[in-house]
Parts: C-alpha cells; sequence; structure tokens
C-alpha cells in the first residue's frame, strides 16, 4: 500500500507490551504479532505475564493480563528490559505498566475504557491523561471499542461478542506501524474458526479496521520496521519451554527405543506439558491425568517398572506431594524424571510468576540419604535439549533425575534454530532379557562403569524379581537389614551419582576468559546474565559468566573454572540458593544477586549490579 | 496372555524368602489360597506382577515367584495402575490392607475402582494396624480400645463394600481367610473380570486383634451368621435356610424364611447393573458381626481404562499415522534463515 506520507524508519529492535483485562485477549494479540514476526525472520523473546485467577474483577490492576515481546534485527536473548511501545486497553493497564514504559515511549490507548468509573477503578483520583503524568510519552489515543463496533455492524453478533474484537483492531494497528503484513494472521484466524465463519470475517474486519485506521490517521504515518536479523543459518520455529520440553521428552522416548509415559496432576504452570503430550498419542505417549500429585509419581514408577520412559511433571506444590514415591524410585532404582516448572513460593505462593526458589528442594528435598541428578533448562528451546539430557542420565544411570524449569522459561519463546533429528544421540537403557549370572538372576548386580542395575521388565521369562523401598542387598536385592550392607549401598548410591559428573558438558566460559569476575548462573537467567556480560564486555568492563545446566552433580571441571577468578557473583531468583551450594562446595567466596519480587532480572538491572560489585 | 495354558506347582510360585509374618496370622492361609489359585490360574508366572503398599499384608509380593513391586504407604493402586496401563498384557494384583487402601490409600483406591482399571485389588482386613503394633484402623470397630484409644475410638468405621459400591467399582466381593474354597472361587471370578475388581479379605490378626471374625469362623456361630452371595441362587441361610433375604422398597432386610413367600427371597444376580441392591445387601452389616454377607457382591461389565487408552493411542496412530519427529518439531510452523 502506498500512503503519500508514510515514512518507513529501520531500527533495529523494539519492545512492545499489550496490557489489558485478563479477557482482553492480550496474550492472544501478543502470540500472533510474535509469530508474524518470526516468520519475517526477527529474532525474539516473549514474556508473558497474567494473573492467578482466571478472570479477576473487570478494570482492577489486580485483572491486568500482559504480554511482551522483543523483536530484533539481531541476536537477542532477552524479552527486552523496558518497553519502548506500550498498548493499554484500560486505565487499569495503564496504572499497571505506565512506570516501565521507557522515556519518549509510545503508549497507545484504548480512549473508550477511560470512563470515569473505570478510571476510579484503576485507583486513579484524576483522569491520568488530564493528570500531566503521560508528559514524556508520546500518546496516541484510539477509540478501539467505537471502532469495532462500527466495523462490526453488519454482522449479527451480541454487543459482548463484538467488543471481544477489539484486540484484533489493537493488532491491526500495531501491524500497520510496525509494517507487519496480515495474511499470517487471517490465516490463523480462518484456521481457529473454521467452523464459525462468521466470527471469523468478524476479527479479520476488526483486523483490518486497526490497520486501515493507521493508513488513515495521519499520527501513524510514521512507521516503523525492524529488519530481519542475521542469525545462523538453518530452518527455525517459534516455541516456548512447555512445548520444548514436552518434544524433548517424545524424542527422548524416540531415541531409546521406549515409549513415554507421563503422569500428572494440573497445576500452573505445568499443565501446559499434560496438554501438549496428551496431543501426540501416535508416538505411543501414554499420559495419565492423576487423582493427585501423589498417584501422577506413583503410576510414573510403576510404568518405569514395565519399561517406559517414565515421566512425571508439577510445579513446587506438587513436588512436596511427590517427594516419598521419588525417594520409592531412588532406593528401588528405577529411572524416571520428574519436571519441576518452579513458581513464587512458598506454599500456593505466585503460582504464575518465575522464581528458582525450589533448587535446594530438588538437591535435598527427600527423607534419607538420597542423592540425585538435577538438570535444569536455561531458555524456551534448551528445554528441549534439557528434558533429553534429564532422560538420558535417568536410563543410563537408573536414577530419578529432577528437571527444572520455570514459569520464565515455560511460558516464554525464542526461535529455535531445529536440530537434525538424526543427529540426536541413540539413548542407551539398561534392559535386560536374558541371566546374568550362572546362578540366576541378580537384580542388582551393577553395570561396572555406570553402577547402573539391570532393568528386567514383566513379561520377561526367568527373570522375575520384587524391589520396593526396603534396603535392598547389593546383588541379590532381597531384603537386608544387615548395617554393612546399609552403609554399603548408601554409599553406593552417593558414587553412582558423583560418577555422573564424568560423563556431562563441561562448564564453559562466556566473555571475558582473562576477567577477575564471573558470574555463575543457573536455569532462566541465562538470558540475562548472557546479555548484561555481553554489554559489560562492550563498555569494556572485563567479566565472564558460565551457567550450569547440570546442578548435581556439577561438571568435573567446575572447580578449574571457578580458581581462575578472583570474584565470583550468583544472581538468582531465590535468595541464595546456588550461592550456598557453590560455597560450600568450592569454598568460594560468592556474592549473590537475589530477587525474589515475582519478576526476571532485566539485563539492564544486572548489568548495573554487576558492574556495581566489579567496582567495589 | 498365554495361549497355551500353563500351569505350576504351588512351589513354583512360593518365592526363596523366607515368610516372616507372625506365626498363626491369617495372612499364612491367604498366601496358600493365592499360590494354590496362580499355580493353576493358566497365565505364565513373568506375566503376574504383584503390587503392594505398605503394612503386614504388603510383605506379599516378596513371597511370590512373580513380578512384584512393594511400594510406598497406600499408593499402590496408583502405581498398579501405571504398570497396567503400560503393559496391558501383565495380570496385576494389589495386595493391601485396612489402613493401606481405606486410610492413607483411600483416595487411589476408589479413583482405581473408578476408572476400571485392569487391576486386582485384594484388601486384607484384619480391622487393625499390625505393623505398628496395634492402632485402632478405619475399619474398627466404634469404642474399639487400642494403644492409641484407651478409651475406645470414637471413630464410625467404613463399610468396604459400600465404599468400593460408592466408587463405581465393577467387581466386588468379600471372603474370610479361613474359607480357602470361597477365597479361591473369588480370585477365579476376579481374574476372569475385566476391569478392576476389590476383594475384601477378613483377615484375623492373632498378635493385635485376635478373634475379630469369631462370629463367622466359629463352628459354633458361622452357620447363622454368614449369608452367602451365590449368582443365581436364593439368598437364605443360617440352620436349614431359616433366614432369607429379601428386598423391601429396595432395602434388603433378614427375614425368617417361613414368614415370607418363596418368591419374595431374593435371588442374588452378580450382574444387575444398578448397584443400588448391592449396595443395600452390604449394609446388612457394618463389620463382620452378625449375619454378614460373603461372596461376589456385584460383577458387571464396563470398558476398561486400560483398554480405552490404548485405543485412543491406536486411533490417533491411524488419524495421523506414527509420530515422526521430524515433523513434530515443524508442526508449529517454520522459517528459513540462509
Amino acid at each position: 500500500m502506498s500512503i503519500e506520507n508514510k515514512t518507513v524508519e529501520s531500527i533495529p529492535a523494539i519492545t512492545i507490551r499489550f496490557a489489558g483485562d485478563s479477557g482482553d485477549g492480550m496474550q492472544l494479540v501478543g502470540t500472533r504479532f510474535t509469530d508474524t514476526s518470526a516468520v519475517f525472520g526477527n529474532d525474539l523473546a516473549t514474556l508473558p505475564a497474567f494473573p492467578a485467577e482466571i478472570r479477576a474483577p473487570q478494570g482492577t490492576i489486580a485483572g491486568v493480563s500482559s504480554f511482551q515481546v522483543q523483536i530484533a534485527d539481531f541476536d537477542i536473548l532477552t524479552p527486552g528490559d523496558n518497553p519502548d511501545v506500550l498498548v493499554a486497553m484500560n486505565p487499569a493497564a495503564l496504572k499497571a505498566h505506565l512506570h516501565d514504559l521507557a522515556p519518549n515511549g509510545m503508549l497507545i490507548l484504548n480512549e473508550d475504557a477511560f470512563e470515569e468509573k473505570n478510571i476510579t477503578k484503576a485507583g486513579y483520583k484524576v483522569d491520568p491523561r488530564e493528570s500531566g503524568e503521560l508528559d514524556g510519552y508520546r500518546v496516541f489515543q484510539v477509540p478501539m471499542e467505537k471502532l469495532t463496533k462500527e466495523a462490526l455492524e453488519e454482522f449479527d453478533l451480541p454487543g459482548r461478542a463484538v467488543l471481544r474484537s477489539k484486540n484484533m483492531v489493537a493488532l491491526g494497528l500495531i501491524s500497520w506501524t510496525f509494517n507487519r503484513p496480515l495474511e499470517d494472521t487471517e490465516n490463523w484466524i480462518n484456521d481457529k474458526f473454521s467452523k464459525l465463519p462468521e466470527i471469523a470475517k468478524a476479527n479479520i474486519k476488526a483486523l483490518k479496521t486497526g490497520y486501515n485506521f493507521g493508513i488513515t490517521v495521519e499520527a501513524f504515518h510514521h512507521t516503523y520496521v525492524v529488519e530481519k536479523a542475521s542469525l545462523p543459518p538453518g530452518e527455525y520455529t517459534n516455541i516456548n519451554g512447555n512445548i520444548g520440553l514436552s518434544w524433548g521428552l517424545i524424542a527422548a522416548a524416540k531415541k531409546a527405543d521406549l515409549d513415554l509415559f507421563y503422569g500428572s496432576y494440573p497445576i500452573t504452570p505445568a499443565s501446559d506439558i499434560l496438554h501438549e503430550l496428551s496431543k501426540h498419542k501416535n508416538f505411543n505417549v501414554i499420559t495419565f491425568q492423576a487423582e493427585d500429585e501423589i498417584a501422577a509419581a506413583a503410576a510414573s514408577v510403576g510404568a518405569s517398572f514395565t519399561g517406559k520412559l517414565a515421566v512425571t511433571g508439577t510445579s513446587g506444590p506438587g513436588l512436596a506431594l511427590k517427594s516419598e514415591t521419588i525417594s520409592l524410585a531412588l532406593s528401588a532404582e528405577l529411572p524416571l524424571v520428574i519436571v519441576n516448572v518452579q513458581r513464587g513460593g512458598p506454599s500456593t505462593g505466585l503460582p504464575t510468576k518465575p522464581e528458582q526458589s525450589d533448587l535446594m528442594f530438588a538437591l535435598y528435598g527427600r527423607h534419607g540419604e538420597s542423592p540425585l541428578p538435577v538438570v535444569a533448562a536455561k531458555s524456551p528451546s534448551h528445554a528441549f535439549y534439557a528434558a533429553y539430557e534429564a532422560a538420558r542420565i535417568a536410563l543410563k544411570y537408573m536414577t530419578p533425575v529432577i528437571l527444572l524449569s520455570d514459569n520464565y522459561v515455560a511460558t516464554g519463546s525464542e526461535p529455535w534454530n531445529l536440530p537434525d533429528i538424526e543427529t540426536l544421540n541413540k539413548l542407551d537403557t539398561n534392559i535386560i532379557t536374558k541371566l546374568n549370572t550362572e546362578d540366576g538372576f541378580l537384580p542388582f548386580l551393577r553395570n561396572v562403569d555406570t553402577f547402573a542395575r539391570p532393568w528386567a521388565l514383566p513379561g520377561t521369562p526367568g527373570l522375575e524379581y520384587r524391589v520396593g523401598g526396603l534396603e535392598k542387598e547389593e546383588g541379590t536385592g532381597n531384603v537386608s537389614y544387615d548395617a554393612a550392607n546399609h552403609q554399603y549401598m548408601t554409599d553406593m548410591r552417593a558414587w553412582k551419582i558423583s560418577n555422573i559428573a564424568n560423563d556431562i558438558d563441561k562448564l564453559e566460559i562466556h566473555g571475558d576468559e582473562s576477567a577477575d569476575t564471573l558470574v555463575l548462573g543457573w536455569g532462566s537467567t541465562y538470558g540475562g546474565i548472557t546479555q548484561a556480560v555481553n554489554r559489560l564486555n562492550e563498555k569494556g568492563v572485563k567479566v565472564a559468566s558460565a551457567h550450569f545446566v547440570h546442578l548435581n552433580p556439577f561438571p568435573d571441571n567446575t572447580l578449574e573454572v571457578i580458581s581462575k577468578f578472583k570474584k565470583v557473583i550468583i544472581p538468582e531468583l531465590n535468595t541464595g540458593q546456588l550461592l550456598k551450594l557453590v560455597r560450600e562446595a568450592f569454598l568460594v567466596d560468592a556474592r549473590g544477586i537475589n530477587k525474589v519480587s515475582g519478576e526476571t532480572f532485566t539485563a539492564q538491572e544486572l548489568t548495573d549490579k554487576i558492574e556495581a560489585i566489579i567496582n567495589e | 496372555m498365554s495361549k497355551v495354558p500353563v500351569t505350576y506347582k504351588r512351589t513354583d510360585m512360593q518365592s526363596d524368602q523366607e515368610v516372616k509374618w507372625c506365626p498363626g496370622c491369617g495372612d499364612y492361609t491367604i498366601l496358600a489360597s493365592v499360590q494354590n489359585f496362580m499355580a493353576e490360574m493358566g497365565i505364565s508366572k513373568e506375566k503376574i506382577v504383584f503390587v503392594s503398599g505398605i503394612g503386614c499384608a504388603a510383605r506379599f509380593p516378596y513371597y511370590m515367584n512373580t513380578y512384584g513391586v512393594h511400594s510406598i504407604h497406600g499408593r499402590a493402586p496408583a502405581v498398579a495402575t501405571g504398570v497396567s496401563v503400560s503393559n496391558p498384557d501383565l495380570s496385576v494384583w494389589v495386595v493391601s490392607g485396612d489402613g493401606d487402601s481405606l486410610s492413607i490409600g483411600g483416595n487411589h483406591l476408589i479413583h482405581a475402582l473408578r476408572k476400571n482399571v485392569n487391576i486386582k485389588i485384594l484388601m486384607f482386613n484384619n480391622q487393625i494396624y499390625g505393623l505398628t503394633k496395634g492402632q485402632y484402623s478405619p475399619t474398627s470397630e466404634e469404642g474399639k480400645k487400642t494403644k492409641s484409644s484407651p478409651f475406645g475410638s470414637v471413630e464410625m468405621p467404613l463399610n468396604p463394600m459400600s465404599l468400593a459400591l460408592g466408587a463405581e467399582a465393577t467387581f466386588v466381593a468379600r471372603s474370610i481367610d479361613m474359607d480357602r474354597d470361597l477365597t479361591a472361587g473369588i480370585l477365579e471370578e476376579a481374574k476372569n473380570h475385566k476391569g478392576s475388581a476389590f476383594v475384601e479379605i477378613y483377615q484375623n490378626c492373632n498378635v493385635f486383634n485376635d478373634k475379630a471374625f469369631e462370629q463367622l469362623t466359629n463352628k459354633e456361630t458361622k452357620v447363622a451368621n454368614r449369608i452367602n452371595l451365590v449368582h443365581g441362587e436364593k439368598t437364605v441361610f443360617g440352620e436349614d435356610g431359616h433366614k432369607a433375604v429379601v428386598i423391601r422398597n429396595g432395602i434388603a432386610q433378614i427375614v425368617d424364611t417361613k414368614d415370607v413367600d418363596e418368591s419374595e427371597i431374593y435371588v442374588h444376580n452378580i450382574h444387575e447393573e444398578n448397584p443400588s441392591i448391592a449396595f443395600s445387601l452390604s449394609r446388612l452389616s457394618h463389620g463382620p458381626y452378625g449375619p454378614t454377607p460373603l461372596g461376589v457382591f456385584r460383577k458387571v461389565q464396563r470398558d476398561t481404562y486400560t483398554e480405552e487408552v490404548h485405543s485412543q493411542i491406536q486411533m490417533a496412530k491411524e488419524q495421523k499415522g506414527e509420530g515422526e519427529l521430524d515433523k513434530l518439531i515443524r508442526s508449529l510452523g517454520t522459517w528459513d534463515v540462509s
């Protein structure tokens, strides 16, 4: 479309935040804009944020839901710090998010929502548009509801259904402003509402109305474009952590020649893994929605006993409930992956917010001496590989493995350079089909390299054996109360796990290796930490980073890496859990940067805090 | 299941582990009944899995020369669900006690029954906590004096038959340790049942709750107190059948046989779809006191969870084809960067 006085400014990156009532469809608008940008070829990262309540009271701050996306023409690692553009669908959304908007940022308001009632409900005493508090921003008022009503007059739809389409007006306008074609979203709408063609048409009309508003109104004639990113060549998809993790499990099962069993009880934010896996029954995936968290874990132990790649998934409170069952898998030495998508705790805590506060619980949250491997996903696409790695360790070492994700990894998305499935390593198992001694079957006769016991599956003649939670005699697996045997088995279970340190990727140093300061992280803070270190290096500040994927055992070169630096800084979304582990294991006077506000670190926040510690 | 019927000797079903229940425990009799039954059940032993929780009864798998999991307290039905649904070819048996099944594991029991998972649950009910040395259990009678209830239990006990029927169980039966023939008959019925079977077996704990079932075992009293439920037969009991069960306004009642017309006497039908009569029969006693029904209460057909899960997998494969990883990771749309 050629518009006479349209200008297109090319910019390297932009961060846009959509905010509105939780019923306003902001997640949808954000996802659509993200997908269109992904297909266009931008690098991107997203951060959805929504209330724990499905529909908190309309118009209140408690009910505000938002979706932030950063798109860029270069390789980015985070969804951006402060948004450059804020779309606020009502006064509450404005109130909740204005403080994050960058100076001189673009503020698009749905002016129809700024009635006195809504303004008061949001907690404003005066209309913020008149109080001067929007000075310093570029404010664009758009009558989104009026536009929607007029546009959809021709459709025979109830008033509420009409207003529901106002998010499409917003999306249309943003698409115009950032030079994104509508086709991708039109196709999506047609597909989604294929059985409701009237609704599909109405939504497309609303989308175009927003776009055309941009064409018509001169204020929107200065537009922007973020060019394609120069990402490494490859085929990409846009993926969030819950889906990446689910696919990683499916891939692991396939590459181990096993079927996948996933036992779970619905819990935020892990439920999407259950939803995703339930779709893929044609991969022989069995999903078991259990009566409770304990049953989800217990059925997974049963599945593991029969030779499945057994996985149970949950979030913090559910992990607490599974604790005893995990100990059973550990004692019976059965492979099991336990997924914990961490959220704010303790107790019900902040169900929809990210936190890394279950690290100690993953390592130590069991009775008795019960070490097990812990693996953490560091980004949405890495969740695929982390799941694969957790399964590899569980199957190879006949042990439960805890796989940590968090709400930030789980719901955030990024482009993923797809791997060549052929090149993914096959996964070994300890399945046994014949007697392992001349005198009979010894279910606890271990592999001399891995200390793993053989995995005899029901249905295999001659290997009938019994296993349980009582202490077992090494070799025979018979119940044993012998003192020396218990000492030996306790030590053996610990050796088995610590021995894995030799069989995992080494800890790698990123950034300036000659620096005196190392920033050490784990899990979802990867993007923020790496970006902060990059920014500091660009500024000439000497600093490096390293990121743990394996939290137990640590890679065998960890001490060597840490010893190269004088200062170790550990940023975490908790009060200092990895910090304690590192101080204890390596006797270094590490410093923490800690936060439990229900939000992740911004790259700038980390940049400033790391620099301040370096300069002390 | 094996095509050629397999038969074993009882000793083939015995593991090499020494049985360690207290001398005189009812569990010995049940173990013998189960081993005898399994030897002739016609299923090869590598396809049999015993799953238990915690408690005296839960040691059972260690004594069977089959596959077995001695799991954790109360969770056996959940573990067994995982076993059954993962490999529908297995014959999966849960051995549990009244504390394990009805107290700590109540939730798993009702859901396994509701879902009709293809597992057979044998609940040994001794109305006491034995392994922890004698506290009252959820089936102990009100007023029961134990170490944890020196002034008598103030709790209403559960009626396991009523509970199972209320939980939509498709197979519900009760036996008693001393009656090996009754147990064997019920095990056979349970084995042939498609779906979950719940079998309560009254089991004497001679150490902490001796003679709890005496009214049903003592020569003097058992004839008067055992109501044997037999499919297709009139429900009469007592000396020369002088007592009968009739259903009036949907409620089971015990009457003197001579006082009713023969046609009014309840003819037991285990296949009755509506569970109300079976439930009403379960209310004839609330514990082994006075006339108590024994035998199969209910045996009806319903799709099993185990089969349904696999038929959905089959259906998905027919509709979408065998899963391919290459397609999966591209299923959300991709773009190329060159």
